[in-house]
């Protein structure tokens, strides 16, 4: 049997590296998709309005420009003014940076303590995995919310505080996914491979467990960035975050809560907003997640 | 009434079937006939469509694709016009369809009995609730299964793989149809389950006077149960006839090569591969879909698909060269050489293994020589697996001695010596799990190299296409994902990646297994190939006797975790001293046996 | 079966006794004066000495845990440092409001989600299914107080005025006898967990339905309402039961925000003032109780989980 094993036609042409040709196609993959596609756009209007924003705002975020509760269109102002006579949509344009920065950040966090922890339970097993796994089921007794406040409770309100609660108790979330995820391919035979070959357990950990994690793990990422978004608007909301008078999304919707029946744009503004951010990311992520469940299957 | 007399059960005329998505063919210009008390073998290798034109008989088709073209007739009735209601009625009622896998095909939410009495109730709902009872302890019965209360409360998983399959097959029978499709009933057995399986099947369709089209890749089993064989390749029908025709004078070069690959229990002849791979619809060549992979290929077999060309009445053969080879098929071949054995390179010693608490493993004493093959059968559950892992280090949990030329090891991998590690090389049964999916085969390999022979990069390259070629693969397969390959590629390197620590013992654990036949035999071929130029050891883990006659110098036979025989293959294979290993034999089915028969 | 029980109420109760130790060293044994967390740095030196007698921070850390724990255990949840009043007076009657509120909220919630999941998956691929999916992923993205707001501003202010922005419910009055109080945040949790659970009975659905097993039952000639309910349904509903056990655990910390949005005298509404006024016994008694929850919940899950699946069910036999 002498012929060359790979036939000439049958095979696709040699491909790029394994990262461009990894992304590349879940990307387009993901893309392909029209839900997907326009979560795209709505996540990224909405990036930019929080980046961009503070630029475009026709007035400073505190200071007073116009009687109190002014309705729309008055004084040349958009959306009229809040209760403190301050531009809404000055405000509005301002108050999204806080909430999208902290819940990145916050992200961040709790994605990269949880893939540690979820890939060494997977891989190391036993005693190890029972310890960080019964850990993780503490934390994940506690809404991340409550976890939070008993925190605050103690503490005070602190931005820096709110980051490391909504990472923190993210991560054992992450842990659980990503943790079933590594146990799948823990038990395929390339594992033993490098098994009886003596690979270093850190190279089994990062060289053969994570490359083939990489698809849930960007859904989870996408997935605790949302409820992230929805978290850390809510402390703000409650006052437990970034404190008045900042100008936040959260923040603002406690401000004009109870002026909503004379100035509804106050609260209409920030909602519509944190309900479009997570709408986008959700939808974007649940597109990458389509895509990537379609390349494992193959198509 | 002889079988020729009997109606025609099945017609089957210009079936085309599309993907949906593409709209390329899976099949097309399918033609077949059944009659009543006849079973037709529809054999074919992976992606070749078969499973895809028995489930049509049913009027079903999986998602993803559709009937485009053509017409199946059931008894006389046209599918294609049939109501939904009427369909229904059709499925189970006069058709009806035994699993490849009863252990997925079974509801595992629903008792048995639930299960075979909804049957009767969708077909036979006019018949009194004390005669359905009674059919369906009639047909368990037919069956060798119990009919007792505490059997039908029973739920699948509480039953053997063999019991799940004859649950299958009396649901099956139970509203006595006139057409039974099965797919491959038998894959997943023991061969002694199996034999029991497939006498159950010939039985009932021989004494209910079924039309039977039984759809399966193993030959030797077809030889043993059809009387009418149609072959399948890429989507088409390539040759179909008379049993004894197609297996005795078969006429289509594919036909012949895969009769060639399969091994024989008497060990005539040696095994031969087909090179290349089968094309996937949308990505078929111009012409005869097999003329890449033929040696008798001619200009026009590149321009047109051959028609079908009668050669005696019912052996019908699409191929223009059918007249030009030679009738009779070779019997004879080189076989494996009487090797050389030298010095004990590795010795299992009174090993003990367990999993948890179980003994699975009951004193096993095993030794290997240098250039020696050795072959460790038994069936599912008999520890083979279990003892190769212990001897590559994966399976640490075991007392006695491995010892690697003369040395103790260590129980697990991580405790041995980088020397042991390297020296002892584990191939894993399934190729599409034993290699990294994220990495290149040139990064695999190169790997390994780096692991055992730190060099720099240039070096490393150079040995990477080394590696390659020793299992026949382009070097241009280095830059190939495995999801890129096909189940041989990948099996090739995977050995590949075993060669390149230059090990003194290649443990195979089921190597070719999860391979078509064609492509088991170029893998065998490659081993044999190996072991002649290198002077190999080797451990060759199967369940399939027949490919140890091919292959291996010495048997060692295991059963339920210990070895009931060993000796060398020629002695076990004539000789057997072991009631086990007489069993196994006579329960193995081959082309050979039944022809005679 | 029965160790296995055994086994995951050990593990509740293991679980239990860690929550109890992160809440009592989130609150209490971190560095720095409880008191003074909870009176502000203004407080005069008598009255943080008194609140300090108050809760045993003169003793260790240790005599101080074992002493909260043996209170909790037994019933005694201590007394509340800003109203001065037993925090079990406080909380009982808004335990039972909440617990209302989330169990009328499951009730609708959890058969609605699996009656559109697997009808999303029956019709799979056609028009309902990408409005309804697409409409069920929107809506599942959504924060709950985002959805409680847009609630109120759509029924009870702006746009129409059908039900009370406030769920007012007069004292010593249980909330199912003012069932207007009830519709609004019941209507809110009801949005936030029907689009999770039912894309999950979807997903599990669709898998089933491409089973060998239910590819078979086809085969077999069986009804089409046969195979989706008697072969599908049975085996795609145990992801459903996990999820909305997970669910069911979220709506305890999904109705912190959802009745602080609409001031229903529940648990969570209680929580958000004792955090404001820093009343630290009555946030660690509100934790303890919101975590036993997810505990119980889970657990009834397992059973469930257990009861509707034969192989798990005869394990052991």
């Amino acid at each position: 049997m002498s012929t060359p094993a790979i036939t000439a036609g049958a095979a696709p042409a040699a491909p790029p590296s394994m990262r461009q040709r990894q992304w590349s196609v879940l990307l387009r993959a993901t893309l392909r998709q029209w839900r997907a596609r326009i979560g795209l756009a709505i996540f990224v209007i909405m990036v930019l309005i929080a980046l961009v924003g503070p630029l475009l705002a026709p007035h400073s975020p505190n200071v007073f420009v116009s009687a109190p509760n002014s309705p729309a269109g008055q004084n040349g102002l958009l959306f009229g003014a809040d209760s403190l006579g301050r531009d809404v949509w000055s405000r509005f344009l301002h108050g999204g940076g806080s909430v999208l920065g902290m819940s990145l950040a916050a992200t961040l966090i709790g994605v990269g303590l949880g893939l540690v922890v979820g890939l060494t339970a997977a891989y190391l097993g036993g005693v190890t995995d029972e310890v960080l796994m019964r850990i993780s089921d503490v934390f994940m007794a506690f809404p991340q919310i409550v976890l939070a406040l008993l925190l605050v409770t103690a503490f005070g309100p602190s931005v820096g505080l709110i980051i490391l609660i909504v990472g923190v108790s993210t991560a054992p979330r992450v842990a659980r996914v990503i943790r079933g995820a590594a146990l799948q391919v823990v038990e395929r035979d390339f594992v033993k491979a490098a098994e009886a070959v003596g690979e270093p357990r850190r190279r089994i950990i990062f060289g053969e467990l994570l490359p083939n994690v990489t698809s849930p793990l960007l859904v989870e990422v996408g997935l605790r960035l949302t409820y992230s978004i929805g978290l850390i608007a809510a402390l703000n909301f409650l006052g437990d975050g970034i404190q008045p008078p900042a100008a936040d999304w959260g923040v603002m919707i406690n401000e004009n809560r109870l002026a909503v029946s004379v100035q509804p744009w106050g609260v209409l503004l920030p909602v519509l907003a944190i309900a479009l951010l997570t709408i986008g990311s959700n939808l974007l992520t649940d597109g990458f997640a389509r895509a990537a469940i379609g390349l494992d299957r193959g198509e | 009434m002889t079988v020729a007399q009997q109606p025609t059960a099945v017609t089957v005329r210009e079936l085309k079937i599309d993907l949906v998505s593409s709209g390329a063919d899976i099949v097309d210009a399918i033609m077949l006939d059944v009659r009543a008390g006849e079973v037709l073998g529809l054999v074919g290798e992976s992606g070749s469509g078969k499973t895809t034109v028995g489930m049509a008989l049913m009027g079903y088709c999986r998602p993803g694709g559709r009937v485009t073209g053509g017409e199946i007739l059931i008894d006389g009735r046209p599918l294609a016009t049939m109501a939904a209601a009427e369909l229904r009625r059709l499925r189970g009622g006069t058709v009806s369809y035994i699993p490849q896998d009863p252990g997925t095909a079974l509801n595992p939410a629903l008792r048995i009995g639930r299960q075979l009495s909804e049957m009767l109730d969708a077909h036979s709902a006019d018949t009194s609730e004390e005669d359905r009872r009674a059919r369906m302890r009639e047909t368990l019965d037919e069956v060798a299964l119990p009919g007792t209360d505490e059997f039908l409360r029973r739920y699948p998983h509480q039953l053997s793989g063999g019991q799940q399959q004859r649950v299958a097959i009396a649901m099956a029978f139970a509203c006595r149809p006139h057409v039974i499709v099965c797919d491959e009933p038998t894959t997943g057995l023991d061969v002694t389950t199996q034999a029991r399986v497939l006498e159950t099947v010939r039985d009932l369709c021989r004494s209910h006077q079924v039309a039977a089209v039984y759809v399966s890749h193993d030959l030797a089993v077809v030889a043993e149960l059809a009387d009418h064989v149609a072959v399948m390749y890429s989507g088409r029908i390539v040759e179909r006839g008379a049993r004894d025709a197609i297996f005795s004078q078969p006429r289509h070069p594919y036909t012949r090569k895969l009769l060639r690959a399969v091994p024989d229990l008497e060990g005539r002849r040696a095994v031969v591969g087909i090179a290349g791979r089968a094309p996937l619809p949308g990505n078929r060549p111009a012409g005869c879909f097999f003329h890449p992979r033929c040696d008798l290929a001619i200009d026009r077999c590149r321009e047109q698909f051959p028609g079908p060309t009668e050669l005696e009445p019912g052996h019908i053969v699409h191929c223009y060269r059918a007249q030009d080879a030679p009738a009779e098929l070779p019997t004879t071949g080189e076989l494996a050489p009487a090797a050389q054995a030298g010095d004990v390179v590795i010795a299992v010693d009174h090993v003990n293994g367990h999993y948890g608490s179980h003994h699975v493993l009951f004193d096993i004493d095993v030794t290997v020589r240098r250039n020696e093959c050795v072959a460790l059968v038994g069936e599912s559950g008999s520890g083979k697996t279990t003892l190769a892992r212990c001897i590559a280090g994966l399976h640490g949990n075991y007392t006695g001695d491995i010892k690697l030329g003369g040395e103790r090891l260590q129980e697990s991998a991580r405790g041995r010596t980088a020397q042991a590690r390297k020296q002892i090389q584990y191939v894993f049964q399934n190729p599409y799990a034993s290699l990294n999916p994220r990495r290149t085969v040139g990064q695999t390999i190169a790997r390994q190299l780096q692991l055992f022979f730190p060099g720099n990069r240039r070096e490393t390259g150079r040995r990477v296409a080394e590696c390659l070629e020793r299992v026949a693969l382009s070097a241009a397969a280095a830059n190939r994902y495995p999801d890129q390959l096909s189940g041989g590629e990948r099996q090739r390197v995977a050995i590949a990646r075993a060669l390149a620590a230059e090990p003194s013992l290649l443990v195979c654990d089921e190597v070719t297994s999860a391979l078509d036949v064609s492509v088991q035999a170029a893998i065998v071929e490659l081993l044999r190939d190996l072991r002649t130029q290198t002077g190999l050891s080797m451990l060759f883990i199967t369940h399939n006797l027949a490919l140890i006659r091919t292959i291996a110098d010495r048997v060692v036979v295991m059963t339920e975790g210990r070895i009931v025989e060993s000796g060398p293959t020629l002695d076990v294979f004539t000789s057997p001293s072991a009631e086990y290993t007489g069993r196994l034999l006579a329960n193995t089915p081959t082309v050979e046996a039944a022809l005679q028969r | 079966m029965t160790t296995f029980l055994l086994r995951r109420v050990l593990l509740g109760l293991l679980t239990l006794f860690l929550v109890s130790i992160v809440v009592f060293a989130a609150t209490q044994a971190l560095p720095g004066n409880a008191a003074v967390a909870i009176l502000g740095r203004n407080a005069t030196p008598a009255r943080v000495a008194a609140l300090s007698r108050q809760l045993h921070l003169d003793r260790s850390v240790v005599s101080q845990y074992t002493h909260w724990l043996g209170g909790i255990v037994s019933g005694n949840l201590g007394t509340s440092a800003a109203t001065q009043q037993p925090v079990s007076h406080l909380i009982s009657a808004r335990i039972l409001n909440s617990a209302f509120l989330v169990i009328v909220s499951a009730i609708i919630a959890v058969p609605l989600s699996i009656a559109l999941g697997v009808w999303m998956a029956v019709r799979r691929d056609k028009p309902a299914d990408h409005i309804l999916s697409t409409t069920t992923l929107a809506l599942a993205s959504l924060p709950d107080f985002v959805i409680g707001l847009a609630l109120a501003l759509l029924l009870a202010t702006n746009v129409a005025h059908v039900f009370p922005a406030v769920s007012i419910v007069p004292p010593g009055e249980h909330a199912w006898n003012v069932p207007k109080a009830v519709v609004l945040p019941a209507l809110t949790l009801i949005i936030a967990v029907t689009p999770y659970i039912s894309r999950i009975m979807r997903a599990s659905m669709i898998e089933v339905l491409e089973s060998e097993y239910v590819t078979m039952a086809r085969l077999k000639g069986l009804p089409n309402r046969t195979v989706i309910w008697r072969h599908a349904v049975p085996n795609a509903i145990v992801p459903a039961i996990q999820v909305s056990a997970l669910q069911l655990a979220y709506m305890a910390g999904g109705v912190v925000l959802v009745e602080y949005v609409f001031s229903f005298p529940g648990i969570g509404a209680q929580l958000v003032d004792s955090v404001g006024n820093r009343d630290i016994p009555v946030v660690q008694a509100l934790a303890i109780i919101i975590a036993a929850v997810y505990v119980v919940v889970n657990l009834v899950a397992d059973l469930l989980t257990i009861v509707v699946t034969p192989r798990l069910r005869t394990a052991g036999r």
